[in-house]
């Protein structure tokens, strides 16, 4: 809590980190509402895609709902949607990508463009699920880390993946993605994939904290670079922090609540946030809260 | 990091330990992705499946087509299993395809893996249907024939052929898959009655050889390559009845000068 830019305590920081542990019951609950809320986004699309191929619903009649699943998939039997990096993979493979993977592509994108970047990694992507409970369970357990590695080694896998695509000829990620393996098989049935999700667990867990989603997808990773530009974003109000560093121990991304730059900018300005809302149900003063980007500029103005 | 900034050496090791860390990964990722795409060739593709290599390539993986399927025909490989990870197939032993005329499954394709060339499912070539003459009833000297009588391209794709016997009254009645016509649905191997299905459906690369082009099959008048061996009249031209061509070989210099 005290090396977060060099920042030394401040004693209204100690009052605010009291605030946050003499908090009700009621306001516990209410500091999980984004928890809520993700979980609840994760598991409806989930649904959607499972009822849809095992229940056959449909909307309007005789329209399938939503099928496919998170690497491409039409809504409503009209709007069609892609995985950019799954379409980026094929493209490198040397192939040609179909107006539809382009149009679903376009979809995809604007509406992460719209929304805030990483809010995939967040709000939508299944492994999220388990990657929490393996953080949250290390943290409970107080488990020390025994290996280190960059948080920028996921922008290695990333490129790698593609160069792979170019190189074996089929879409690299998407032959081992976990994410792929997880939706696939909870939508489609069963094999040895949940043995990855496993895998992700337990390393997450023993081996590397947030290992998985903060250090190694190349999925999280083509998201951070695109979520810089997003749209909904974490801001920051200076006169209210206290600099209690609440937010950072919370945070699976702590390097973005980096304080100096913080400061600098006003808002959570790294791609690698994924608006989980940790921080913001969080902070015991108020200082950080999602936003659109222009008015944030405009708060930060006024300030 | 040092204060007066890195020194040569460092720099090497480091630049040395990235290295090695970077061709071990990708090295188990080829290897990995190698495994992967060769596992096994013996998966059938929904119809208008592009070549093996460019639907490895294109197929996203999303199980649209297994939405689109009014048959529950296609599954989508789960991770571990003998087949490429995340990509439809069938067993028609199961669930054969039905070959709906309007091709749900190769619309429902958002890649083109299914290519949408295919326009009648008729011209679909998911495999080969091979039959096992040793275990085929009828190649016994049954009256089976009921992959004939359940061939959706029946005359087309599998014929009788009759064989009188000399110690029997009964004939023998023997299907025959005619490669030029077989889809490779599996309606036939869904349907044989034996207890392992004695006609069967496999990739055409498994069970189709090639002769070359070296072979000059003379006695075929009608393929290309033998067009040099060919009269200079086509054949009808010696049927007795018709007019004698003035040109045929041989004809020509007798009946000159009006002999």
């Amino acid at each position: 809590m005290n090396d977060l830019g060099g920042y030394k305590i401040r004693p209204d920081a100690l009052a605010s980190v009291e605030k946050l542990h003499q908090r009700g019951l009621g306001a516990r609950i209410w500091s999980w509402r984004y928890l809520f809320l993700r979980r609840f986004t994760q598991l409806g699309i989930l649904l959607l895609f499972f009822g849809t191929a095992h229940w056959a619903w449909q909307y309007p009649k005789k329209t399938p709902l939503l099928t496919g699943n998170l690497s491409a998939s039409k809504f409503l039997g009209l709007i069609p949607m892609a995985d950019p990096l799954a379409a980026l993979q094929i493209f490198f493979t040397g192939h040609v990508l179909t107006r539809e993977t382009l149009i679903g592509v376009a979809v995809v994108l604007t509406f992460y463009l719209l929304v805030g970047g990483r809010v995939f990694c967040a709000w939508v992507c299944p492994v999220n699920m388990v990657t929490d409970l393996a953080g949250w369970l290390r943290n409970r357990l107080d488990i020390k880390a025994i290996i280190h590695l960059p948080r920028t080694i996921r922008y290695f896998v990333l490129a790698a993946a593609l160069l792979l695509s170019a190189v074996t000829g089929v879409a690299a990620f998407e032959w081992v993605s976990p994410v792929g393996m997880m939706h696939r098989e909870i939508i489609f049935g069963m094999g040895f994939g949940f043995l990855a999700l496993v895998s992700i667990f337990l390393f997450d867990l023993l081996i590397l904290k947030n290992g998985w989603c903060g250090h190694l997808c190349p999925l999280g990773a083509f998201w951070s670079l695109v979520g810089k530009m997003g749209l909904v974003r974490v801001r920051f109000d200076k006169r209210s922090c206290t600099h209690c560093g609440e937010c950072a121990k919370v945070c699976p991304e702590p390097q973005v609540l980096n304080l100096k730059k913080l400061e600098e900018r006003g808002l959570v300005f790294s791609g690698e946030c994924s608006n989980c809302g940790r921080c913001t149900a969080l902070c015991p003063e108020g200082s950080l809260s999602f936003d659109l980007r222009p008015l944030i500029r405009k708060h930060n103005s006024q300030a | 990091m040092a204060e007066q900034g890195v020194s040569r050496r460092d720099f090497l090791v480091k630049a040395a330990q990235g290295t090695a860390m970077a061709a071990t990964g990708a090295f188990l990722w080829v290897y990995l992705l190698r495994q992967e795409a060769r596992a096994h060739p013996y998966a059938l593709r929904p119809p208008g499946a592009l070549a093996e290599k460019d639907f490895n390539a294109t197929c996203i993986k999303c199980g649209q087509c297994v939405n689109a399927c009014p048959y529950d025909t296609l599954e989508l490989e789960p991770a571990g299993g003998n087949l490429p990870i995340g990509m439809p197939y069938f067993e028609p032993r199961k669930i054969p395809c039905y070959l709906c005329p309007d091709i749900p499954c190769m619309k429902a394709c958002p890649t083109g893996a299914l290519s949408p060339e295919l326009k009648n499912i008729n011209d679909s070539r998911m495999g080969l249907a091979v039959i096992d003459l040793e275990n085929c009833l009828s190649w016994k000297g049954l009256r089976c024939e009921i992959c004939h009588r359940e061939c959706p391209l029946k005359g087309k794709a599998i014929t009788l052929e009759l064989h009188p016997r000399a110690q029997s009254k009964h004939a023998m009645f023997y299907p025959i898959v005619n490669s030029d016509a077989c889809t490779g649905c599996g309606i036939c191997e869904k349907a044989c009655p034996t207890t392992e299905a004695a006609i069967r459906v496999l990739p055409h690369k498994m069970v189709q050889g090639k002769i070359g082009d070296h072979y000059r099959l003379g006695w075929t008048f009608d393929t290309e390559i033998t067009q040099d061996f060919k009269p200079a009249q086509a054949p009808a031209a010696a049927a007795p009845d018709a007019p004698v061509p003035g040109k045929a070989p041989g004809m020509d210099y007798l009946n000159e000068g009006g002999l």
